[in-house]
């Protein structure tokens, strides 16, 4: 087990490749996963395993099964074949298992999907007081905690609406951190914003990778791959592509589909 | 220098106010009134509308007649006042029958119960409706302990019966709500928050006070709510919808073959009633108030469950709550009623004796609740898939996520639907005449269009009777109005 800072949940230690890999290393462990919508096969044959503390950059053309994949693993889709194992926990139907994946998995959604008739201070402190059963008090100074590390305490008291695009997607992020959870999904947590709110929202998320969260991220923001990403996993038509470290990534990829993508996401 | 492309602004402008003729009630008077020539066509004609209407009506209500005790005498004072042929209003009937347009044939010795029971009414509500406006909660309190108390003086005074006087001691009951309404305002100066518990227990209270009778009655039958609770928390490991049915099945299996006995062990155990007071004593606007409440009250919880079944995933939960919905929606509300008075008695264990007026708001509240279901269908389907999807992901379970996340927002969406069947539903009330029950609107008027007294008068009663629905029912919508301005939160 690494060190973790219990009042905060998060692991300190970021570098850890050099560590010897063992069981409680992994922190996701998806293999021979399949999924279909109906007769449409979305998802197939996925192996992935993640490391804890790793930050993976998933990219890929829109409809190849991103959102799927990452949605997954928190079961807001259920796969019909292949193993999901996160944080030791199977994904079975057994509602146990679920809940508890819940508990240790943050999500950011592209559309913040924050609860609009709470305050900031509510939605933070929800799901603790709720799911965790932290007392009230307790869970109010964490959401201050998180708050203030996203930056925005002055708002706690506001509702969503009355915030801008960019300061609702850190609430998210803050909601989420709330939970401590121990990984973090995020689908696209950018594109729904305005350019001069990007900077912000991947400044909270880099900050949230230097403190050593194992992170996935659905995301085009090839800057924020290249600065923070362990590594980035190509998709296509349901199916991991290519997957490499994100230097050679972009300067070196090897596969059509991949060279396609990055000329046209990279080109202008 | 003509076509030059660079410019640089050196000076920004300042505001300035626009021009007069898009202000004040010229603009407004242009804009909403005659804006066209159609437009202003119909102002014309509306306005002429409006006119005509007053300029007919007011003849009459001018000749308004209070002091007469039967219709000849008040005729005879406008043909006095105003001239031989003279149409007037006689509006002296609801002086001299109001009392039972509001009590029916209540024993006048124990008005100070019905009108207690309404009273409390609003302090049960209270906490619900007015919880985070202590400001607007003391207000109602205030004006309805003063209304209470000026109406049971002015009934235990007034209006009793010499015949129901015999026992009766006035002081007794003006001391006895004295003291409620005292204990009542003591709760909610010194712990606001425990009025809650009034709330919980006022829907046995208020049957008590109405129908009177042994205490436990009312006891066990609120017992059944606990006794549901245990069963869904008892049903946890089985799942949502095991609870909801657990929640649903055993409190009713409780009310049809366990409350009645144990009501009875009790009391002999302990005995403590008040005078009973029959189904068939009641009328007027306390039988319409009655109903309408509980069916009020009862017709939401279980529109939110009906709502909720619809949207399952259980085939089972799913397919009974649609067709639940969609036949009550399919049939018109008297065969309900009708149900109700005749074949109900068919499916009951023998020897039930089911009241009447219960039996009615039974079927008032399967009604209305199938309405609210599909309003509320409306709210759920409304909200955003990223709001189920975030409450899961933050691993709340279902009724969690519906208790705090889904059903607040859903309700807030659909406040004008709901308030719209609740109206509806008040209304409706008038239609247990045809079960034999005495509604303001038709059964109290026929009785008293039917006295040698009043024989023959027609306006009056019916107006009088509309203008109390009307409020009643205006409050609930600008109620609704208040709580959909208090919930908006979205600023958007
Ligand atoms: N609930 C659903 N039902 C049916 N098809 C879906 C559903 N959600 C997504 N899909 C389809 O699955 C494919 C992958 O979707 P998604 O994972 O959202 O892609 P991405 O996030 O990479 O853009 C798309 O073709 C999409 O149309
Ligand atoms: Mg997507």
């Amino acid at each position: 087990m690494t060190e973790m800072n219990i009042e905060h949940g998060i692991d300190r230690k970021i570098d850890r490749s050099h560590m010897k890999v063992s069981e409680s290393d992994i922190a996701i462990q998806i293999s021979g996963m399949n999924k279909w919508y109906g007769t449409f096969h979305v998802l197939r044959d996925i192996d992935l395993t993640v490391m804890r503390g790793e930050r993976i950059v998933i990219a890929g053309p829109s409809g190849s099964g991103k959102s799927t994949l990452i949605r997954c693993i928190n079961r807001l889709e259920e796969h019909q074949a292949g193993q999901i194992v996160v944080d030791g926990t199977e994904l079975t139907s057994d509602l146990k298992n679920i809940d508890k994946v819940r508990s240790e998995v943050g999500m950011v959604f592209q559309h913040f999907n924050l609860f609009p008739h709470l305050t900031i201070m509510e939605n933070l402190t929800l799901a603790p007081i709720w799911v965790r059963k932290v007392p009230k008090r307790e869970a109010e100074e964490t959401a201050m905690y998180f708050l203030e590390k996203v930056k925005i305490p002055e708002q706690a008291h506001k509702y969503p609406g009355q915030l801008s695009g960019g300061q609702q997607q850190r609430v998210a992020i803050a909601r989420s951190l709330c939970m401590k959870p121990r990984i973090m999904l995020f689908d696209e947590p950018t594109s729904a914003l305005d350019p001069e709110m990007i900077k912000e929202v991947l400044d909270t998320m880099i900050q949230l990778a230097e403190e050593g969260m194992t992170m996935l991220c659905v995301t085009h923001e090839m800057g924020f791959a290249q600065a923070v990403a362990n590594r980035v996993i190509f998709m296509d038509q349901g199916q991991i592509v290519e997957q490499n470290e994100p230097k050679e990534f972009f300067n070196n990829p090897k596969n059509e589909r991949t060279k396609l993508f990055l000329s046209q996401i990279l080109g202008h | 220098m003509n076509n030059q492309v660079s410019y640089v602004r050196t000076q920004m402008l300042a505001q300035q106010p626009p021009p007069g003729r898009e202000m004040g009630a010229v603009k407004w008077m242009r804009e909403n009134l005659f804006a066209g020539p159609i437009n202003s066509a119909l102002t014309i004609l509306g306005a002429a509308a409006v006119v005509w209407l007053i300029a007919s009506a007011w003849p009459w209500l001018a000749a308004s007649v209070w002091n007469a005790s039967t219709l000849s005498e008040c005729r005879e004072i406008i043909a006095a006042s105003w001239g031989e042929g003279h149409h007037g209003a006689c509006w002296a009937v609801i002086k001299d029958r109001w009392q039972q347009y509001a009590f029916g044939f209540y024993p006048s010795d124990l008005y100070w119960r019905a009108i207690l029971a309404l009273g409390l009414l609003f302090f049960a509500l209270t906490p619900v409706l007015f919880a985070a406006n202590r400001r607007v909660a003391n207000r109602v309190m205030g004006v309805v302990s003063l209304v209470v108390l000026a109406f049971v003086t002015v009934a235990e005074f007034r209006l009793i019966d010499p015949a129901d006087a015999a026992a009766h001691s006035i002081w007794a009951a003006i001391l006895t709500v004295t003291l409620v309404l005292a204990v009542l305002w003591a709760v909610h100066i010194f712990a606001p928050s425990k009025l809650i518990w009034f709330t919980a227990i006022y829907p046995g209270l208020g049957f008590w006070l109405l129908w009177g009778g042994s205490v436990w009655l009312p006891v066990v039958a609120l017992a059944g709510f606990v006794i549901g609770w245990l069963a869904f928390r008892a049903a946890q490991p089985f799942g949502g919808p095991a609870q909801l049915v657990a929640m649903l099945l055993v409190p009713v299996l409780w009310w049809i073959y366990g409350a009645g006995v144990a009501a009875d062990v009790l009391n002999r155990i302990i005995p403590f009633s008040i005078e009973a007071v029959g189904s068939d004593k009641f009328g007027g606007f306390v039988l319409a108030i009655t109903i309408g409440v509980a069916g009020i009250a009862l017709s939401l919880p279980f529109g939110i469950v009906l709502a909720l079944g619809r949207q399952s995933n259980m085939f089972l939960v799913k397919a009974l709550s649609v067709c639940f919905i969609e036949f009550i929606r399919g049939v018109p509300l008297i065969t309900l009623l009708f149900t109700a008075s005749l074949l109900l008695n068919y499916f009951l264990p023998p020897g039930t004796n089911f009241d009447i007026i219960l039996r009615v708001i039974i079927m008032v509240t399967l009604f209305a609740a199938a309405y609210i279901a599909e309003v509320i269908r409306g709210g759920l389907a409304a909200l955003p898939r990223g709001q189920y999807e975030a409450a899961d992901a933050l691993g709340l379970d279902y009724w969690k996520a519906q208790r705090l996340i889904i059903l607040p927002q859903a309700l807030k969406i659909s406040i004008p639907g709901i308030v719209s069947t609740f109206i509806g539903m008040f209304k409706d009330t008038t239609l247990v005449v045809f079960v034999g029950l005495l509604d303001p609107l038709k059964g109290i008027t026929d009785i008293v269009r039917a006295s040698t007294d009043w024989k023959g008068i027609y306006w009056e009663p019916y107006i009088f009777v509309a203008a109390i629905f009307f409020i009643f029912n205006f409050s609930m919508s600008r109620y609704a109005m208040y709580l959909e301005r208090k919930l908006k939160t979205d600023h958007r």
